[in-house]
């Protein structure tokens, strides 16, 4: 298995807002295009690759969906030289002050990257009911530290600010960064797709690179229509345990992927890949998600005449902060794991997803 | 003249990245002794980690007036940062930890540290948002339920290392962003004045320790040195934001952009008015942009160096910046170099007869 670390860190210091992921998805597909017989962007922007299977025509095909948009911030104002924001996705503004942020700007100075900083102004200057209590976003702002004429001319209302923080590997084969979220997943599918040079399949395998999950699951559900597969099945980080989050929705870190299950995921595949992972012995955790999973798998599931979605998750503490840490393990066993699952795929498994009554 | 090039910019960002929480400045003790060896007579370590630096002047006796001797002038700058300790072990890579130093709660979840002298990579992460209600987002996310995570397996971290920000130095054209700006940026001009002393005073140069604790290092470096005066050299806030119901704001205590500071009043120090006369005067000579900060809080070492012995005749000068005990503060190059000029000019124009009885 190859290291996928550098690739992991080459895609965490892209910008990819959703809505304006064409920075992640070059990224991508410079890394897809030797996995994939053909690749190509979906009408929303996803990068759809496809590795034919070797079984007899028409085939079967599974889709495999990592979205690669990232929260972040958008500029709505300019005073006096300091940047006025929302959000982009779920932020929590308490991470936000001092946080290292870049402004992909488009005024008048074309279009380039500014550095600067999320700040939270002096109490004076803010409500006085806020005193030492968060300070809401609407009261942050960028600062770049030019000069106010500057910034009027270089920034635009509308443009995207992305977390800068640098990746950075911690102790016990853990990375540390902003938008492993979902990046993390899309390295797991990048093994997969490594995996299965090796690996003959039956079955077609679209891998998806998707487009603004975070703003509502919107590219995944395009795709899905126009790829239309078999099966589906979404790949995306799940909350591991940690400072500040220990509850029944967490895993533990670095002990393997989780397998999602609740009414989004068919049964039927959730079995299959539990007794997989089980005769494979690789390790796993489960996850029960009663109602929506909050993840491409949810949208997937009623496209068209609706589809068989599995949800495959990744521990990740600290989700959607700028310091988000996942294990390198659980990214490889998770691309592994999609792997064996989509080699064992004959192709009467379709007969296979029934309903145990 | 001593100005500030690639040469000092390159020192800057050394000093910055480094890390050197309050009693614990090794990191920039070192860097400072490196980069003073072959430009002082005598450096000493004294026994609370200060570097104490004396430049005996050369310039022509004759110039003074008789009986008189040439000024001994104390130059500080502190090398100690805000930051973290580690003081108690969770397990499997986690810490508490605890604060050194003036920094406000809001600032520290969701940064990237770097702990211990091997500069170990972590984070301070928060929970996710998702797991929170409204209800709890409405408060501050308290201190003690914030960890380092170095990862699992903890690595070479132990209890008492400290951690700071791990933000790395950057520069955009006339901006600087980087941690501990306060006082690296002094740190460097210090640095510059050491190895351009002007020959018309005796330089002694404190690089202090312990300033973000109260000024602990300063104390004792005034006692040794025992000066005529001191000239303190630190950075200050710039609150100069817009007020968020888009009144004039009219406490920023000095504002970016418009120069060095000279400090009249602040809440440990009244400044030697002829002090701030001497080095107001010698900015409009030298057509040096400068600003009064506003009268009111805070402090610097200056506030321990007046005090020592029988007192001494001090004043701050400082170099406007943003956000300071925070991951990232903002200043820009030309407050730095305006700051050094200014300083240099000052200094090549004190004569013993400043510190006459009469202060009017």
């Amino acid at each position: 298995m190859t290291d996928i670390t550098p690739f992991l860190k080459e895609l965490l210091t892209a910008p990819g807002l959703s809505g304006y992921e064409d920075p992640a998805a070059e990224i991508i597909s410079a890394k897809w295009k030797p996995l994939v017989h053909e690749i190509s962007r979906g009408r929303l922007g996803s990068l759809h690759g496809l590795q034919p299977g070797v079984g007899k025509s028409p085939r079967p095909s599974v889709l495999v969906a990592a979205h690669m948009d990232a929260i972040g911030l958008m500029i709505t104002g300019c005073t006096d030289g300091f940047l006025r924001l929302t959000q982009v996705g779920g932020v929590d503004p308490r991470v936000l002050p001092g946080t290292l942020v870049t402004v992909y700007a488009t005024g008048a100075g074309g279009r380039q990257p500014i550095p600067g900083v999320v700040v939270q102004p002096q109490s004076h200057l803010l409500p006085p009911d806020i005193g030492t209590g968060p300070v809401p976003l609407e009261y942050l702002f960028m600062d770049t530290g030019l000069p106010a004429r500057s910034v009027a001319d270089l920034v635009q209302v509308g443009d995207v600010v992305s977390y800068a923080q640098p990746p950075v590997e911690l102790s016990g084969e853990t990375i540390s960064g902003h938008t492993l979220d979902n990046r993390a997943s899309v390295a797991a599918l990048t093994v997969c797709l490594e995996e299965l040079q090796f690996r003959p399949h039956v079955w077609d395998v679209w891998a998806a690179a998707t487009t603004q999950e975070e703003i509502g699951m919107i590219g995944v559900t395009g795709s899905t229509f126009e790829l239309h597969p078999t099966i589906a099945i979404a790949v995306d980080v799940t909350f591991a345990k940690g400072p500040g989050a220990n509850n029944w929705q967490t895993s533990p870190l670095g002990k393997g992927p989780t397998l999602c299950m609740g009414p989004n995921i068919h049964p039927a595949l959730h079995k299959a890949m539990n007794d997989l992972a089980d005769k494979l012995e690789i390790p796993y955790g489960l996850e029960y998600s009663p109602r929506h999973t909050g993840t491409d798998g949810a949208a997937m599931q009623v496209v068209a005449e609706g589809i068989p979605t599995l949800v495959v998750g990744i521990p990740l503490r600290y989700m959607h902060t700028p310091v988000e840490v996942v294990a390198i393990k659980d990214i490889q066993r998770a691309g592994r794991l999609l792997a064996e699952f989509i080699a064992g795929l004959t192709a009467d498994f379709v007969e296979k997803i029934t309903w145990d009554d | 003249m001593p100005t500030i090039g690639n040469a000092q910019l390159r020192l800057l960002e050394k000093l910055c990245n480094a890390c050197s929480v309050s009693g614990d400045e090794g990191e920039v003790r070192r860097i400072v002794l490196e980069e003073l060896k072959g430009h002082a007579g005598d450096v000493r370590v004294d026994s609370l980690g200060n570097v104490l630096v004396t430049r005996t002047g050369s310039g022509p006796t004759t110039s003074l007036r008789a009986g008189k001797k040439r000024l001994k002038v104390m130059v500080s700058a502190h090398m100690d940062e805000v930051g973290l300790m580690l003081v108690a072990d969770d397990g499997d890579g986690l810490f508490r930890f605890e604060i050194v130093g003036g920094i406000d709660l809001r600032q520290l979840p969701g940064k990237a540290v770097l702990v211990g002298k091997d500069h170990l990579p972590g984070v301070i992460g928060a929970c996710p948002i998702h797991l929170t209600t409204a209800e709890e987002r409405k408060k501050i996310i308290p201190l003690d339920t914030l960890r380092i995570d170095i990862g699992p397996g903890g690595g070479k971290a132990k209890l008492g290392d400290r951690a700071t920000f791990a933000t790395r130095f950057q520069r955009n054209g006339p901006v600087i962003i980087a941690k501990a700006l306060d006082d690296r940026l002094g740190v460097v001009v210090l640095l510059e004045l050491v190895k351009n002393a002007p020959p018309n005073i005796d330089l002694l140069a404190a690089f202090t320790v312990q300033e973000e604790i109260g000024l602990r290092g300063a104390k004792v470096a005034a006692y040794a040195f025992n000066p005529d005066l001191a000239v303190v050299v630190d950075a200050t806030p710039a609150n100069d934001l817009p007020s968020w119901d888009g009144e004039d704001n009219n406490s920023y205590n000095t504002k970016l952009g418009l120069g060095p500071t000279i400090y009249i009043a602040d809440s440990v120090t009244f400044s030697d008015p002829r002090l701030v006369r001497h080095i107001s005067e010698a900015a409009r000579t030298e057509n040096i942009p400068f600003q009064f900060r506003q009268p009111g809080s805070g402090g610097t070492d200056a506030g321990a160096i007046h005090k020592a012995r029988a007192g001494i005749p001090s004043v701050s000068v400082s170099v406007p910046h943003r956000y300071s005990h925070t991951a990232a503060s903002i200043a820009r190059l030309d407050d730095w170099k305006n700051t050094l000029a200014l300083l240099h000019a000052a200094l090549r124009g004190l004569t013993p007869e400043l510190l006459t009885p009469d202060r009017a």
